[in-house]
């Protein structure tokens, strides 16, 4: 069995300019294989522009690493529209469609394309018509586990599959901002205030447990999904690329435990380890085809 | 604009096609469809009945399939879907590429409207599913601003379908994972939101409290109404201030702004509710026929009267635009 890559997510929090090419600047150093890079969030979030994104790509590129560029998930005004036409023309980078707008545009352009979560793809048949598309490699959805990660997988051999190993899972997209709300903003008078949350802000249940995680429009989970114990089955279910979510703190070490998992660590010791960088726990259930919340025993 | 209105029973499609529906939709008894409750949807001798009971009066019905299969279940859908082209439903509404895949290559009779389920929020999105599909409607998620849906209508390839009045789903369909994280139970694929399988009621000292699946949702105090205890309509703590963090039990009413929709060019008009009772159907139903009428003749309507039977059917007494109203976002 081969070796999987490790590929970095988008930031998906709202991280002031300097911390941007900061973070970057680092991840040249860092064992990842694929960094995808871009705004998928929130359309108002323009601390880098186009050609900054590109720059940073180059940089990357330039340290060995293969770079995506990643779009917006939830596209409603006429000028995203345009925003992303322009991106899928112009950028010489892969692109990671998270909208049919995005497959609709790549397609035309006969630009193969990665497809991301939020195009729901649950069934073989699915896959097939993303891959006809032009679709090379393709997220797991984020609800679906083992069983139909194998058995999608199994079905496209020559597509990449990748898995979501680490982070907050992304659980809904709002036109209303949350974070706006929670400051008694509204979404258009926001004044950027989700850059004062680094790692989203936490939401807890009333009786005071860590339940979800607000960042802008799109609704995480609190607690990170690490599937570290799982490592073994991940890779035999197909999984060829494993997905690590940067956050605000801690993502090098988790970047170097999963790397370690790649060369051999033992699965049980690296999640023993990686637990502690989770900001309030970790999860696993939809590996399982349980609630996404759950944390159950590593089935290998 | 047509008036689409839900039919979750037998008794809801007869009130629905007498109260003035120009067509109703429908599913099957199972995870098929994206509402998936307990004694609601249709067997397949009920819905011939169904049918031929509504195609006496002029009214159309449509049949959704807008739940995602997984690989296992595949076999399901398929029959669903062959089972609604065996019944001549007027339209199959669904979001699955695999289910529209699969019906435009089994049944390229069958018209195709694509389900609000699909998160289709702009013309690249439609034109996409048009081009591959040959989709001759779409119902827009509930996240586009007035402004945002006429620009979609202008920009489509196909006629819009949009919500005029029920629950207000604040994220959008489809995309939407909060209840699956919670339960373990998905709309997308098992076909219905904070199922009440996993509801808890419990008395405690400080209020009674709704659980789901474990997770406490709200706390009532004392004589507070207590509602269902949906997901994103809970209470929670966010920064230590506990608030409807995502927002108020409240339903969504276009009352106000339906000559505004029908000048943006958008085609239809949905009623959500096939969860709700015959009764709810019939009155909401009747409203909206009197309100889209209203638009066409041009003389003042009792939007206000209107609006105040509507609030009383809705979701905590409350109805707001939602986001069609701009700061609402």
């Amino acid at each position: 069995m081969s070796i999987p890559e490790l590929t970095l997510a988008p930031i998906p929090y709202f991280w002031p300019r300097e911390r941007v090419f900061a973070f970057y600047a680092a991840v040249r150093d860092w064992p990842v294989d694929t960094v995808y890079l871009g705004e998928t969030v929130c359309p108002k979030r323009r601390e880098l522009r186009p050609a900054d994104w590109a720059a940073i790509g180059q940089r990357l590129e330039a340290a060995g690493k293969r770079v995506v560029i990643s779009t917006l998930t939830l596209l409603e005004a006429g000028s995203e529209l345009g925003a992303l036409r322009q991106l899928c023309r112009e950028t010489r980078f892969t692109v990671e469609a998270n909208d049919m707008a995005a497959v609709n545009v790549l397609a035309r352009l006969g630009r193969p394309f990665v497809a991301g979560g939020p195009l729901n793809v649950y069934n073989p048949r699915s896959l097939a018509r993303l891959r006809a598309a032009g679709a090379e490699r393709w997220l797991l959805a984020a609800e679906l586990g083992r069983d139909d990660a194998a058995a999608l997988a199994a079905a496209e051999p020559a597509m990449t599959l990748e898995v979501l190993v680490w982070g907050r899972l992304p659980l809904a997209w709002s036109a209303r901002c949350f974070t706006a709300r929670a400051e008694n903003r509204s979404r258009d008078r926001c004044g950027f205030v989700c850059q004062r949350d680094p790692d989203g802000r936490l939401t807890r249940t009333r009786d005071g447990r860590p339940f979800l995680n607000i960042n802008g429009i799109h609704t995480e989970s609190a607690l990170t999904q690490s599937l570290a114990a799982e490592y073994p089955a991940v890779v035999a279910a197909g999984a060829r690329a494993l997905r690590i979510v940067p956050q605000a703190e801690g993502t090098e070490q988790v970047v170097a435990g999963f790397d370690a998992l790649r060369h051999g660590a033992d699965p049980g010791a690296t999640t023993a380890a990686l637990a502690p960088l989770a900001p309030v726990g970790t999860c696993n259930g939809y590996w399982h085809g349980q609630a996404g919340a759950a944390e159950l025993e590593a089935a290998l | 604009m047509e008036l689409v209105c839900p039919a979750g029973s037998l008794p809801a499609l007869r009130a629905a096609v007498e109260a003035g529906a120009n067509a109703v939709y429908t599913g099957f008894r199972d995870a098929t469809n994206a509402r998936h409750f307990a004694g609601l949807n249709f067997g397949e001798r009920e819905l011939e009945r169904g049918i031929e009971h509504a195609r006496a009066r002029g009214c159309k019905v449509y049949l959704a399939i807008n739940t995602y299969p997984g690989t296992a279940g595949w076999p399901r859908w398929r029959a669903a879907v062959d089972r609604a082209a065996g019944l001549g439903v007027d339209a199959l509404i669904a979001a699955d590429l695999g289910v529209l895949d699969y019906a435009t290559e089994r049944h390229p009779g069958l018209r195709l409207h694509l389900s609000v389920q699909a998160s289709a929020t702009n013309a690249e999105a439609l034109d996409f599913h048009h081009r591959s599909f040959g989709i001759r409607r779409a119902v827009l998620p509930r996240v586009l601003s007035l402004q945002q849906v006429a620009q979609v209508a202008a920009s489509a390839p196909v006629p819009v379908e949009v919500f005029g009045f029920g629950s207000l789903c604040i994220m959008v369909e489809g995309r939407c994972l909060l209840s699956s994280y919670a339960t373990g139970q998905s709309p997308n694929t098992y076909g219905a939101c904070s199922p009440a399988a996993h509801v808890r009621w419990e008395q405690q000292a400080g209020g009674l409290e709704a659980r789901l699946n474990g997770h406490l949702i709200d706390r009532f105090a004392p004589g507070e109404r207590a509602g269902y205890p949906t997901l994103c309509k809970g209470r929670f703590l966010v920064g230590g201030n506990a608030y409807h963090a995502f927002e108020e039990p409240t339903s969504l009413s276009s009352v106000d702004i339906l000559a505004d929709l029908q000048r943006a060019g958008v085609a239809a008009i949905k009623v959500e509710g096939r969860q709700r009772s015959p009764a709810y159907v019939a009155e909401a139903t009747a409203l909206l026929r009197a309100a889209i009428d209203a638009c066409g003749s041009g003389s003042p309507a009792p939007t206000d009267a209107w609006q105040r039977r509507l609030g009383e059917l809705a979701e905590g007494s409350q109805v707001t635009l939602g986001a069609y109203h701009r700061p609402w976002g």
